[in-house]
């Protein structure tokens, strides 16, 4: 019976992804966060690195091959992880979340649109990196693989937008968002062969804080599929499992904690943003 | 005549607070109902469990024939919410927020005509979050109109209005009324309710304290005449003027007013205790009740006055 009602579910998940991508580029800083700051860090790291090579089990690689994945896949993490838990608290705070809630828009389709609006921004940031570590650094990359680099980017970027949601939900104001979600997401990064490559060498609780959590295993899965000295298909099924796991956790977490109103006290409907990290 | 909303001793708490304390009002179809009181009355708390934004403790409620705290999609199809505090996205303009919230409606209104209807024709393609406090409240009327409602719930709507942008979204009101809407708003400005409402509930902590026609509520204290003087500064204490005074004084700097349902004897009292003092009561005035002094007979006029916004400022 819903079905009478406005225009199609599709049509309005469509309609919110574009509006929130509007909204997207009219705020500079998410889009320095999420698509600008990988592709600088890849230059500059290249800058630094640049003649360097490093050695795998396999063979001497490149530097840029070692960033262009890692960094293609920081770009994911920032946009959905950190960019979805600092949107939707600030939408609760500021009561759209209670405003759609008044509408015949059924609440999950603004959602969607701001998830989806989220991960087409890592698709954006991975095509930016992918496409400067190929054409100025030479980088890797084999259609037979790429498969495995789509499946290692689809799976990973749900697991850190469901986890933008459930961090989202589990704080209690905006303005606590961006703090915890770079707590989260940084000393991560460290850990898990973003800006550093460590296999042997590290400390083993390191390797396993590394191993628990889904960014290692989303670096490396990704990597693999862009390594010249993987085989195609080039699938880690393992480490994609781990994410798929995160995934089902982050998602109990957010179906269950997810709310719509501001928490009483939170900054509500007024002074917004700055959206500052 | 069909009922809109039936409300029976709908009880609201939080934790020790009883918000809503066993109100009961009917609003019948095409009817406007202003909620009238002071800060933290309940009347948020009210309308915003017949919208189904809150959930109550008890009481039954019927919105459209629908429980709110269980109407799904097409109930809200036709209601329009115009919230006391609601955030919007404010980097899309007035006329893309317009249109994304319009397509979630069976019937939604002409987004150009809803623009002018709420004068923002020159703001329409600004974002939002450049617009002014007033502007920005017309966004939210003009949110809560996109979907052509048949009920319409307005929390305060033109607090923060210019005067001229007040009578303009008044016009807009009364328009929608004589198109066979129905209207619940609250509001602090008695010009507003009188001129708006069929019908007038004054609230006051929780519960409903008088609810009548403007013109039926002013006539419950139509006996009573307003007595009003300017008192000079005086050495010797008020109890000779006060004490034996049948109506109830109330003072506001130098000036005295109060309400008699024997104006007679009160005059008479008040000038002859003049005439032995030899004092003169400039600025004296006898005048039946207005709604104000309604308003503030029922609510209590020491607690939450100065801050419950009256029209007067
Ligand atoms: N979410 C909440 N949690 C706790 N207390 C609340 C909450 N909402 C309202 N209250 C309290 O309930 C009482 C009624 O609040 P409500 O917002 O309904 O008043 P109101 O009549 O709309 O006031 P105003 O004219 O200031 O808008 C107030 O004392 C308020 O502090
Ligand atoms: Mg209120």
């Amino acid at each position: 019976m819903d079905n009478s009602l406005g225009a199609s579910r599709v049509s309005l998940v469509v309609r919110h992804i574009r509006a929130q991508n509007r909204i997207f580029w009219r705020v500079p800083i998410g889009a320095f966060f999420a698509l600008f700051l990988p592709v600088m860090m890849l230059v500059l790291f290249v800058a630094l690195f640049g003649s360097d090579t490093y050695t795998t089990e396999y063979g001497e690689v490149s530097r840029a091959q070692f960033y262009t994945p890692a960094l293609a896949v920081f770009a994911v993490a920032s946009a959905t992880f950190t960019n979805l838990a600092i949107n939707l608290s600030i939408r609760r705070d500021e009561g759209i979340l209670r405003r759609v809630r008044g509408t015949p828009l059924p609440p999950w389709i603004y959602l969607a649109g701001v998830i989806g609006s989220a991960v087409y921004m890592a698709l954006l940031g991975t095509v930016a990196v992918v496409t400067l570590g190929v054409v100025a650094y030479g980088v890797n990359i084999e259609l037979t693989k790429l498969p495995a680099m789509l499946v290692a980017l689809v799976l990973g970027a749900t697991a850190f937008a469901t986890w933008g949601v459930a961090l989202a939900a589990l704080t209690r104001t905006a303005a606590a968002a961006p703090a915890v979600a770079n707590a989260v997401i940084l000393p991560l990064a460290f850990v898990s062969n973003v800006f550093v490559s460590f296999e042997g060498e590290a400390p083993a609780w390191l390797l396993l804080v590394g191993d628990t959590f889904p960014l290692r295993h989303f670096v490396i899965s990704f990597g693999e599929a862009m390594s010249p000295f993987s085989e195609a298909p080039a699938f880690l099924p393992e480490r994609l499992g781990v994410l798929v796991a995160w995934t089902v956790v982050g998602a109990l977490v957010a179906l269950r904690k997810f709310r719509w109103e501001p928490a009483v006290g939170a900054s509500s409907a007024r002074g917004r943003r700055g959206n500052s990290r | 005549m069909t009922t809109a909303i039936r409300v029976r001793g709908l009880t609201k708490s939080y934790g020790d607070l009883r918000a809503v304390d066993g109100v009961s009002f009917d609003v019948v179809e095409g009817e406007v109902l202003a909620i009238l009181g002071p800060n933290g009355a309940g009347k948020t708390t009210t309308v915003e469990i017949l919208e189904g934004h809150r959930t109550r403790d008890g009481g039954d409620v019927s919105v459209l024939g629908t429980d709110p705290g269980r109407g799904g999609r097409p109930f809200r199809d036709r209601i329009g919410i115009v919230l006391q505090a609601a955030g919007v996205d404010r980097e899309l303009s007035t006329r893309e927020a317009l249109e994304l919230y319009g397509a979630a409606y069976s019937t939604p209104r002409s987004i150009d005509e809803l623009i002018e209807l709420v004068e923002l024709t020159d703001k329409a393609d600004d974002r939002i979050v450049s617009l002014s406090g007033g502007q920005r409240r017309r966004v939210d009327l003009a949110l809560g109109l996109i979907g052509n409602p048949e009920l319409i719930f307005l929390d305060e709507p033109t607090t923060g209005f210019d005067p001229r942008a007040r009578r303009r979204s008044w016009d807009v009101i009364s328009n929608l009324t004589s198109l066979g809407r129905t209207i619940v708003l609250t509001t602090h400005y008695l010009d507003e309710a009188e001129y708006l409402a069929d019908r007038v509930a004054v609230m006051a902590k929780g519960r409903i304290v008088a609810d009548g026609t403007p013109a039926e509520l002013r006539r419950s204290v139509q006996s009573d005449t307003k007595i009003a003087f300017d008192l000079p500064r005086l050495d010797e204490p008020l109890v000779e003027l006060f004490d034996p005074l049948i109506g109830q004084g109330r003072g506001r700097g130098h000036r005295v007013e109060f309400l008699t349902p024997a104006p007679t004897a009160d005059l008479a009292h008040v000038t002859s205790w003049a005439m032995q003092r030899g004092i003169e009561l400039d600025g004296l005035t006898v005048e039946s009740a207005d709604l104000e002094d309604v308003y503030l007979s029922l609510v209590g006029e020491d607690e939450d006055s100065e801050d419950s916004g009256r029209a007067d400022g």
